[in-house]
Formats: C-alpha cells, sequence, structure tokens
C-alpha cells in the first residue's frame, strides 16, 4: 500500500528501458557457471522457504504453496517480461537497478553489516543455484 | 481498540488511493497496535481474561509479588504494597534511565534490581518463567495507560541509537527493520500480517512460542529472521531498540498481557 506507488515506478522505468535496446546494466548476459541451469531443481529453490524465500515476498503460479506473500509482484509471466539475463541480474543484485528495493542480493556478499556467523561471506544462493532459478523463471511465459 | 477495524480499512483504502506516500515514520494518526492486525479468534483471546493465557503468568507473577524471598527476606509487596496503586502506569515508563547505571534499563532489568539490592536474591535469568510472570503482573498494572517514556536530555542519546538501529539495514538479507514495519505494514510476508512494531502487548503470549515472551525475545526473533547478528538478552542495543519502539508508540495504550500469532 504506502510502497506501492514505488514499487510501481520502479517497474516501469526499468520495463521502458527493456523494450528498447537492453542496457548493459539491466542485464547479467552469460552463465555464472558457464552451464544452464536446470528448471526443476530452480522451482524446488523458489517454494523452499529456508533456501530460495521467494514466496516471503512474491506469489506465483505454485497451487500447492499455501501461504505466498503480497509484497512484490506476482512471479507469473517474469519469463515473459524479462530476458534471461535481466532475471540473472534480479537476482543477483536487485539494488542494482532499484537502490531501496527490499528484494536482497542473493549473489553478493559485501555491503553487508552485522550479518550472523552462519552467513558471513556466503551469498544467499550459490553461483548454480542462481542459474537453477534463472532457468526456473525463463519458463514462467504466462 | 476493538472499535478500530472500520477505521483500519478506511485508512488502508485512503492510502492505497493517494498512493504516493513516502517511505518513513507512520503518522500518529495511523498508527496501529498489532492486536488490529489479530484474527478475530485471537482477539477474542486476547480481550477475554478467562481465555487469555497470559493471564496465568499474571496471577503467577501476583503470587510472587507476595512472597518473601531472599537473604534480606522481603517481598516486593512488602516495599511496595498494593501494586494496583505503587506500578500503575510504571510499565508505560520503561526503559527508563538509571541514575546508577547511567543508561536507560527496561523492565526486566528494574525488577531484578530490585532482586538483587532489596531483596539480596540472585537475579532472575532472561524469558524465565519467574521474570516474565513478574515482568508480566507489574505490566498489567498499565493495562490501558498511554505509553509515556521520557526522553530528550539524558536518555536522548539512547533513543537516537534505537532509533539508528531500527532504520539501519542489516543481516544477510539486508532489511532494515522500517523496510517491513514502516513500509510494508499490513501486507504479508508469506501467511503473516506484517504490524508496525508496537510494543504495547509485552510479555506477550505468541501462539507459536506457546508461550509467553519479552519484547527481546520478539526483537531476537526479527533479527534471526533477515539473517542479522543476534544480542544477547539484555545487551545495551536491545534496550535501546525498546526505547525507541516505545517512543514511536507514545501514547499506544498498554495492552499486557497481549496475545500475538
Ligand atoms: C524481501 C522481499 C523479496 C524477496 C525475498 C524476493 N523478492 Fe523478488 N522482488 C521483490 C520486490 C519488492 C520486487 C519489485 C522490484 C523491486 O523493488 O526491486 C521484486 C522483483 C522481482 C522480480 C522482477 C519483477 C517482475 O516483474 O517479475 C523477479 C523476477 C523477482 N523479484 C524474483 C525473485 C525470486 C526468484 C526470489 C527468490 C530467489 C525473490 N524475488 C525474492 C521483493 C523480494
Ligand atoms: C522481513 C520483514 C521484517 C523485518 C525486516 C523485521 N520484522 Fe519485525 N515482524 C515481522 C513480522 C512478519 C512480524 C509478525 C510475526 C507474526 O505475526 O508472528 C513482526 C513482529 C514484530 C514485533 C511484534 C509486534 C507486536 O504486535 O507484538 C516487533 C516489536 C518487531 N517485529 C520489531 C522489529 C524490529 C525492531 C526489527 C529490526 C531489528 C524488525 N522487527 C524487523 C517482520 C519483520
Ligand atoms: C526492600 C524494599 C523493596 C523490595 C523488597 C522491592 N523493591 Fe522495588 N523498589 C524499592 C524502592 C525503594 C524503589 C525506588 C527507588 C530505587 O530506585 O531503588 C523501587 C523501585 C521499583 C521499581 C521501579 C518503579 C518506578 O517507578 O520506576 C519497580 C518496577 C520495582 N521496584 C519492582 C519491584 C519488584 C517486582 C519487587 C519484587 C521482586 C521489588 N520491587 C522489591 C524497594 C523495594
Amino acid at each position: 500500500m504506502r510502497f506501492a506507488a514505488g514499487f510501481v515506478a520502479a517497474c516501469c522505468v526499468v520495463g521502458a528501458a527493456s523494450g528498447g535496446a537492453v542496457r548493459a546494466q539491466d542485464s547479467i548476459p552469460s552463465s555464472l557457471t558457464g552451464a544452464k541451469g536446470d528448471p526443476v531443481r530452480g522451482r524446488a529453490i523458489v517454494t523452499n522457504r529456508q533456501l530460495g524465500l521467494c514466496l516471503l515476498c512474491h506469489s506465483g503460479p505454485f497451487p500447492e504453496e499455501r501461504f505466498q506473500g503480497n509484497l512484490a509482484p506476482d512471479l507469473a509471466g517474469a519469463g515473459k517480461r524479462w530476458s534471461e539475463g535481466q532475471l540473472r541480474l534480479r537476482i543477483v543484485d536487485s539494488s542494482r537497478i532499484t537502490p531501496t528495493t527490499i528484494m536482497p542480493a542473493y549473489h553478493r556478499t559485501d555491503g553487508l553489516v552485522r550479518v550472523a556467523p552462519a552467513w558471513r561471506g556466503k551469498p544467499v544462493l550459490n553461483a548454480e543455484q542462481i542459474e537453477d532459478v534463472v532457468a526456473f523463471l525463463t519458463t514462467l511465459k504466462d | 481498540m476493538s472499535g478500530r477495524a472500520p477505521h483500519l480499512l478506511a485508512a488502508l483504502s485512503v492510502i492505497a488511493l493517494a498512493g504516493a506516500t513516502f517511505a518513513g515514520e507512520i503518522p500518529m494518526t495511523e498508527r496501529r497496535s498489532g492486536y488490529d492486525f489479530l484474527s478475530r479468534e485471537t482477539r477474542a483471546m486476547q480481550d477475554d481474561d478467562t481465555a487469555n493465557p497470559g493471564m496465568l503468568a499474571v496471577l503467577e507473577g501476583g503470587a510472587l509479588w507476595a512472597r518473601k524471598t531472599g537473604a534480606a527476606g522481603r517481598a516486593c509487596a512488602d516495599c511496595h504494597g498494593d501494586a494496583g496503586a505503587s506500578m500503575k502506569g510504571v510499565a508505560a515508563r520503561y526503559p527508563a534511565f538509571d541514575a546508577t547505571l547511567k543508561r536507560p534499563v527496561n523492565l526486566e532489568q528494574r525488577i531484578n534490581r530490585c532482586r538483587a539490592d532489596r531483596q539480596q536474591a540472585p537475579p532472575l535469568a532472561y524469558e524465565s518463567r519467574e521474570l516474565l510472570a513478574l515482568t508480566a503482573y507489574v505490566a498489567r498494572q498499565s493495562r490501558g495507560l498511554p505509553i509515556d517514556v521520557a526522553f530528550g536530555g539524558r536518555t536522548q542519546p539512547f533513543l537516537d541509537n534505537g532509533r539508528a538501529a531500527f532504520y539501519r539495514r542489516q543481516g544477510q538479507l539486508n532489511l532494515a527493520c522500517s523496510q517491513c514495519h514502516d513500509d510494508n505494514w499490513g501486507r504479508r510476508l508469506a501467511g503473516n500480517v506484517i504490524p508496525q512494531a508496537h510494543p504495547t502487548g509485552y510479555p506477550v503470549y505468541r501462539l507459536e512460542w506457546q508461550g509467553l515472551g519479552s519484547l527481546q525475545r520478539r526483537l531476537r526473533n526479527c533479527l534471526v529472521g533477515i539473517r542479522a547478528e543476534s544480542y544477547e538478552y539484555g545487551a545495551p542495543e536491545l534496550v535501546e531498540l525498546e526505547l525507541f519502539l516505545m517512543w514511536r508508540a507514545r501514547g499506544m495504550a498498554i495492552e499486557t498481557p497481549g496475545v500475538r500469532p
């Protein structure tokens, strides 16, 4: 509610950019591992509340998941709205698009403060997991 | 309290229409206790003293209040008399500045001071049944009274620290308290409605804990949630956060013992 305006504005600026030539900073074109991810594993990560945490904030086409968040856009259609490279950047570090975003940077360890010892120096998801998630998101065409 | 639901809905739709509110502090008129976000069943549980599981602790606290203990052989009641009179409004003023320690102490710490100094008994452990019971009993005497912590002067630097902590992004998930509790209250984090984080009901009976817990326990839960380093119970940083939250909720009514999901 209060932040809805902010979300919409952020999405439209980015959306406009993605309509034309894709800006370099709006995308990470190549795989972090050099290999293609596995969409089946990616789906499992996205719906796992301890691993992907996505459904804390997002909803999506996961009829078996009862409790989904509404702090963020529905993931349905993400693979139509965004290219693979754009999705990769959004998962790796959304703050490179919107500095004030609440979406955690899933593959960054610098610039964080007071991280609990168990997680210190570790990204939320490793490179292989990022690729799995990206591979899954690209399948969300509608 | 109970008449607020229609207001809340009205407020939410106004905000949705107005849209362009900026991130930041919640305007005084839009503040809502966690109570307002409860299901009807949970509200009914809090409202009815015979159904509120926190009342068991209050009763136990009342018994402890009257029991002589420690080397001094004194009961709280020996010095403070009827809690209904002597402890009325006290919880609404805590954390309060402690002249000896030269910093604010919370209600649990204040009670433990009397344990140690006046009763000459060993301090009670944080989250122990006895300390929670005594705290709930003392805080219950403020039910319905407005939160009124002292700020300015010597407490100001501590309040400022608490405020800075509230607005600081932290943990592996890199989230500030404010990003959930100021900017996204009323929305759903998975299955949970995000409340505004007003400390009106503490110690609360939390259904998830199946027991009573302090405000510090709640704060530690949120810190763990964002994968941030936690603080020891009683740490100055947690007391500063408590102080800031109480200031942020100034004027709101104490509900102890609250019930939360
Ligand atoms: C703490 C909340 C939060 C979490 C957790 C989170 N996101 Fe997001 N996400 C957002 C928000 C808010 C946006 C909207 C854009 C912005 O503010 O950055 C967003 C945007 C997105 C977008 C682009 C929006 C669109 O049009 O589809 C994708 C894709 C996305 N997130 C995927 C994920 C995935 C996959 C995960 C889990 C690996 C995840 N998010 C976890 C909050 C979150
Ligand atoms: C990712 C979102 C999020 C962040 C960040 C967060 N919290 Fe919370 N907080 C919640 C949710 C959700 C609940 C309610 C949980 C429930 O319903 O069981 C809650 C509950 C609370 C409550 C209890 C309110 C009541 O009515 O009893 C307090 C106080 C609180 N949080 C303070 C904080 C503080 C202080 C921080 C920063 C250190 C923080 N929270 C960070 C989501 C968050
Ligand atoms: C021997 C007498 C004595 C006993 C026993 C005693 N207290 Fe106290 N208490 C005091 C005095 C005197 C003060 C105020 C002066 C001070 O700061 O110590 C006080 C202050 C307090 C305060 C702060 C009140 C305020 O207005 O800020 C609380 C709360 C309190 N006591 C609770 C308790 C509880 C609970 C017990 C039993 C576990 C207890 N006390 C036992 C003498 C006592």
